[in-house]
């Protein structure tokens, strides 16, 4: 039998989903490690990102963290905090995983707040807007689509690489991968993966839905068709961040 | 308290480096390899896609889509996709590195393609230019810029992803930071393989941004 048909037998047996240390308790490990590591990350770089774009200073600071955090391998982060003090495990796994959602949001946030028009920013001082006032009600939502792609590619990223944790001794489904090529069962491999891209996939969509249900004024799914004019079609040169 | 807690386990140590300068080469070598393969496979893939794309929306529209679908595979899963099929060899990883470098360059090909003005490729062809002709010397040069930044990004992120290749046992210098691991977090091995793969991304990306100066003179031109 193929190795897709033993993935197929074993994802559809229950007792791999509901047993200990089964599919869905590897599920929640995951998605728990990911939603905390997320929201690590946005409380750090949130309020950096608009408190710079606000005053428009530290433009450059924030394009060569993104830069750089590029080129670092998120298995070189995730060994280094596995192997330092803190202790290999889920706490270590989660550091790391923050570490790596905090450049994104970040970036996107800086920018979008950084891009609000001068204009639209000094009628709202005009009004008797206070500075506050200006942040919470003018610049937020106009840059909310840029926050929520930085929020998004994050998300994306930290599900993603929550996968490889297991190569290091964290949790989560890669550990199903891992224990495949432990035990050389590729049914096993192949349903771990299929399990890991899933998951990846559903969670861009909801983030997607999620970004469409917040933002304000006109706004589009990705793939509804785009109303603009046929010399306008130029698509987003990359997709933000990296692949995983 | 093990002894193992006791013994000295520096972050970073030259002697390492030193006495290990061959292993380091050999995977150094490895690491260089895979990058190099599969964004020159990647680019030969993606040009033909770009321009197919171009040609209308019906088109461009399901390659973007898919583009975006495969991007968000993480590499683990994607590795795992190829390993029964390539067994425990570099094939596998050099096969899922084309996969990801190729759907980030055919995104910024096409982002240059259609960035060419319409009006330019319109008086090219009113001066009698042929559709090869018209793409090696009005559009190839007009979109380079957007190309080399879509080679650097692919580039980068292809040295960071070979890592993961540890998976199958191909993964250039991740096999320090994943031997380092295993050799009971011999902290001065990872830490050489995490720096050699960000000094290899970075010497990576400043020979490209002096291939792109050196392809690009007109543009050193305007700015001086």
């Amino acid at each position: 039998m193929s190795a897709f048909g033993e993935a197929m037998v074993y994802l559809n047996d229950p007792y791999n989903w509901t047993r200990r240390g089964g599919i869905l308790e590897l599920l929640a490990e995951h998605l728990a490690i990911s939603v905390v590591a997320v929201l690590a990350a946005l409380l750090i770089a949130f309020p950096i990102g608009v408190a710079l774009g606000a005053s428009g200073r530290g433009g450059g600071t924030v394009v060569v963290v993104s830069n750089v955090s590029r080129a670092v391998p998120t298995l070189a982060l995730l060994t280094l905090f596995a192997v330092s003090p803190i202790g290999f495990g889920n706490r270590a796994t989660t550091i790391a995983l923050a570490v790596f959602a905090i450049p994104p949001i970040l970036v996107n946030t800086y920018v979008g707040v950084r891009g609000v028009d001068a204009d639209v920013r000094e009628a709202a001082r005009a009004m008797g807007m206070t500075r506050g006032q200006v942040i919470r009600r003018v610049d937020l939502p106009l840059a909310l689509p840029l926050i929520m792609t930085g929020l998004r590619t994050a998300t994306v990223q930290v599900v993603a690489t929550a996968s490889l944790a297991a190569l290091v001794g964290g949790g989560g489904l890669g550990r199903l991968v891992r224990l495949g090529f432990g035990q050389q069962d590729y049914g096993l491999i192949i349903a771990g993966a299929l399990l890991i891209a899933v998951l990846a996939v559903l969670t861009e969509l909801v983030l997607v839905l999620l970004s469409w249900a917040v933002t304000p004024g006109p706004r589009r799914l990705p793939w509804q068709p785009v109303r603009r004019r046929p010399d306008e079609a130029v698509p987003e040169p990359a997709p933000s961040g990296m692949p995983l | 308290m093990l002894a193992v807690d006791e013994a000295p386990n520096p972050w970073i140590d030259p002697s390492y480096v030193t006495d290990n300068w061959d292993t380091i080469l050999r995977y150094l070598g490895e690491h260089v390899r895979l990058t190099v393969g599969a964004v020159v496979l990647g680019a030969l893939i993606a040009l033909p896609l770009a321009l197919l794309a171009r040609r209308s929306r019906y088109l461009s529209g399901p390659v973007l889509a898919a583009s975006t679908i495969v991007y968000t595979i993480p590499s683990l899963a994607m590795f795992a996709f190829i390993f029964p099929f390539q067994g425990l060899s570099a094939t596998t990883v050099l096969i899922g590195l084309v996969a990801y470098s190729l759907v980030i360059l055919v995104r910024n090909f096409l982002a240059g393609l259609l960035g060419v003005p319409a009006d330019v490729r319109e008086a090219a062809r009113g001066m009698g230019y042929g559709p090869v002709r018209l793409f090696w010397q009005i559009e190839l040069p007009l979109a380079l810029p957007a190309f080399m930044a879509g080679l650097r990004i692919a580039t980068v992120s292809t040295v960071a992803l070979t890592t993961v290749g540890v998976l199958v046992g191909h993964g250039g210098l991740g096999q320090l930071i994943y031997g380092g691991f295993n050799a009971n977090f011999y902290r001065a091995e990872i830490v050489t393989g995490a720096v050699g793969c960000v000094l290899l991304a970075l010497v990576a990306d400043v020979l490209l941004a002096g291939v792109e100066r050196l392809v690009t003179p007109w543009a050193r031109a305007v700015r001086a």
